[in-house]
């Protein structure tokens, strides 16, 4: 069955990263045997420069970091997009539908760009405004 | 000179072409066909030990080189006292990394804390599976007891994109588990300039599947075999690649994640021994992993420069090139300064994207005028 000589590359994929996985937990682990612990409170304080902590850590940060998270999702599926029509541009170039699929896309990336200029125009690009 | 129909391995179906699952198959039964299932998995394991070893000692024997080139750039002598020019330098960091205690911070959050650098580890090393180090398409060593590729996936960019991407959910743990004011400071930076930078990573390979129009790594190395080393057609994406790259991996000039001077060390700052040690391995192997794919997407990857040269096996030729770019890495480190923040996230966005969205149309319109002119076939 064709199937199955295709799915055994991804099998192998599997079983590298179990392998990884637990090639990496057994460095964390093994450590065990030769390291010391002698836990304390004045060393488990977080480190601020060497006085003691101020605040908590888990602070409210810059509204920029959820603006570039959400640019960063618009523009990578746009991105996803973009890969079956670059892998099958080739082969609509050979039936002579080259143009078409072109154009197509420059609408695609075109509509996007709009979306660019206006992020851009508001700002959300700038990080010091 | 290859035909297309032979490399258009992708979503074919439709176009006329082979389907996706039958040139795989048809690809895959001349290799990997399992006969029978137990040796199969014995190869594979043996092939995988392999690679993971390849993937662990350059990656130990490259902080050496690192120490060394940039020592140089310095006029210093660098790690000299381990051994004979400082070889054993690697294996005394491992041992005093295992040796060292794991202090747990007390505002953590254990469980994440612990999990968090095997969340980086695992998604670096794992993007060496794909990779190429000879025809994937014929017997590897040893009568195929050494394989020369893991996996040869035919969505082999994706992938390394993918876990690319992954890689990113070790640094925010990592930050926001530890419960410091720099941790999380460093995590936020790095993850919003990972998730740029990612996305320019992708895009400045675009052009690179229209030339190639496979995802497959092997295909593509077997394209450019036949035709010409993508960097020099390619090469705005290549610079867009390997600068974005460099970004991702959170390396000099854009290593503001980890800015001693402002954050300490960024999100790895409360760990210590061995589980520092994971970030530390991930960072070099991450660096590894987009030098690997640079070598392999647009220098030819096991492919030779010429065919007289063909005699010296594909390993060796990748091995030389991987190394010319962690080359090019320390030196860039030991050239350049750190950017500003602001500097950094106006590159990406305001810079690298508009220049790559601009590569992939002028490819796909040189493409098309090329093939309607008969330039190539």
């Amino acid at each position: 069955m064709p199937l199955e000589a295709f799915n055994l590359a991804y099998l192998s994929v599997v079983i590298f990263t179990i392998v990884i996985a637990v090639a990496g937990a057994s460095l964390l682990v093994l450590g065990i045997l030769f390291r010391p612990s002698k836990p304390s409170a004045m060393k488990s304080i977080p480190y601020e420069s060497g006085v003691p902590p101020v605040g908590r850590a888990r602070e409210r940060y810059s509204v920029r970091f959820y603006i570039i998270a959400m640019l960063f999702v618009l523009f990578d599926i746009e991105a996803v997009f973009l890969y079956p029509w670059a892998i099958n541009f080739d082969g609509f170039v050979r039936r002579g539908d080259g143009v078409f699929i072109l154009v197509e896309m420059l609408i695609f990336i075109f509509i996007l760009l709009l979306g660019y200029a206006y992020a851009w125009k508001k700002g959300a690009l700038d990080w010091v405004s | 000179m290859f035909s297309s129909a032979q490399f258009d391995w992708s979503l074919g179906g439709p176009l006329g072409g082979p389907s996706l699952l039958e040139t795989a198959a048809a690809v895959n039964a001349k290799v990997n066909a399992p006969n029978e299932p137990f040796i199969w998995f014995l190869q594979t394991f043996i092939t995988l030990f392999v690679i993971m070893n390849v993937v662990l000692l350059t990656m130990a024997y490259q902080t050496w080189a690192e120490r060394k080139v940039i020592a140089f750039c310095q006029l210093r002598y660098g790690p000299k006292r381990t051994g004979p020019s400082g070889l054993l330098q690697p294996i005394a960091d491992a041992v005093k990394m295992l040796t060292k205690e794991f202090i747990v911070p007390q505002e953590a959050d254990r469980f994440v804390f612990f999990i968090a650098p095997l969340l980086g580890f695992v998604p670096a090393v794992a993007a060496f599976a794909i990779v190429p180090w000879g025809d994937a398409n014929t017997e590897g060593l040893f009568g195929d007891w050494i394989r020369p590729v893991v996996a040869n996936l035919n969505i082999g960019i994706l992938y390394m994109l993918a876990l690319s991407s992954v890689g990113v959910y070790g640094i925010v743990m990592a930050g926001y588990s530890s419960g410091n004011k720099y941790s999380m400071l460093g995590s936020l930076r790095s993850s919003a300039q990972v998730v740029s930078y990612e996305l320019t990573l992708g895009l400045s390979l675009m052009g690179v599947l229209i030339q190639a129009g496979s995802l497959n790594l092997n295909d593509i190395v077997l394209q450019q075999k036949a035709t010409i080393w993508y960097f020099i057609p390619q090469f705005v994406g290549f610079v867009c690649y390997f600068v974005s790259g460099i970004a991702e991996t959170n390396r000099n000039p854009f290593d503001l994640p980890e800015a001693e001077s402002e954050l300490v060390a960024g999100f790895h700052l409360e760990y210590s021994g061995m589980s520092f040690g994971l970030f530390y391995l991930a960072e070099y192997i991450n660096m590894n992993a987009i030098a690997v794919v640079a070598a392999t997407l647009f220098f030819g990857g096991w492919a030779a420069p010429a065919s007289f040269l063909e005699f010296i096996p594909g390993p060796l030729w990748l091995f030389a090139k991987f190394a010319f770019f962690l080359f090019l890495y320390y030196w860039i480190r030991s050239t350049l300064p750190r950017f500003r923040y602001d500097q950094l996230m106006g590159l990406v966005w305001k810079v690298i994207f508009p220049i790559v969205l601009a590569n992939l149309v002028i490819t796909a319109v040189v493409k098309i005028v090329g093939i309607q002119l008969g330039w190539w076939a």
